[in-house]
């Protein structure tokens, strides 16, 4: 019994640390900040869900009693984590931090920083992205009344 | 088995530091390092409670709570200087 709650534990620790180091690798590498917003906000989380989860069934195995009031942290963290992502988000569309080349379309630009939108480069850098005006006359007469 | 998983464990979690360090000091702009920093304090609450099951004992619980509700409300604090220039809006 005692051997099969230590390898839940070891297995639990082992995936919830691997599950960290993934989203760390991911913010240290991916090339853009909403894909490196994207790599740890995730699985960052699921990382600690699994350690604390791990904490808990060794420390339920160990004493008489489940100690589930250590759930409270993923439980915690499972409600601020996409509160803080939703906000970091808003911040760098409103910073208007650099994209990657691969990215298609842009983010809204919403709020006081909406009048100083340069349009001209976002129609340079996706001419289909912009609905197409139909030109009334495109061989140059002038438009004939009915 | 646990004297084994423990250390490996460990560190993981430490490459994981080391990894959110650099974005931390090379982030290009701010919310980078805003991100960095709040996946610092996630990073250091799996930490205390990897190290509180090495130790066996469970007083390292209300410290990893603690992180975290510090954690959220200074990422919150942050992003709401940088989105508004300003964090409690009295008028």
């Amino acid at each position: 019994m005692q051997t099969v709650v230590e390898a839940i534990v070891c297995v639990l620790l082992l995936i919830g640390s691997l599950f960290t180091l993934v989203g760390a690798i991911g913010l240290a590498r991916l090339p853009d900040f909403f894909m490196r917003l994207h790599g740890p906000t995730k699985s960052t989380t699921l990382g600690v869900g699994g350690i604390v989860l791990a904490s808990v069934i060794y420390f339920s195995a160990n004493s008489n009693f489940a100690s589930l009031h250590e759930l409270l942290i993923p439980a915690f963290l499972f409600l601020t984590a996409p509160i803080s992502a939703h906000m970091l988000a808003k911040a760098g569309t409103q910073q208007r931090v650099p994209l990657a080349a691969a990215t298609r379309g842009r983010p809204p630009i919403t709020g006081a920083s909406a009048d100083k939108r340069d349009t001209r480069e976002v129609r340079e850098a996706h001419p289909d992205s912009q609905p197409q005006v139909a030109d009334p006359n495109p061989d140059g007469t002038p438009a004939q009344d009915p | 088995m646990l004297a084994i998983a423990i250390p490996v464990s460990l560190a993981i979690l430490g490459l994981a530091f080391l990894l959110t360090l650099v974005r931390l000091v090379r982030g290009p702009s701010l919310p980078d390092r805003i991100v960095a920093l709040d996946t610092l304090n996630i990073n250091a609450i799996a930490l205390i409670v990897v190290y509180g099951i090495s130790l066996r004992s469970t007083v390292f619980f209300e410290v990893a709570l603690l992180i975290a509700v510090m954690g959220f409300v200074g990422t919150v604090a942050l992003t709401k200087y940088l989105q508004r220039g300003d964090i409690i809006e009295l008028n």
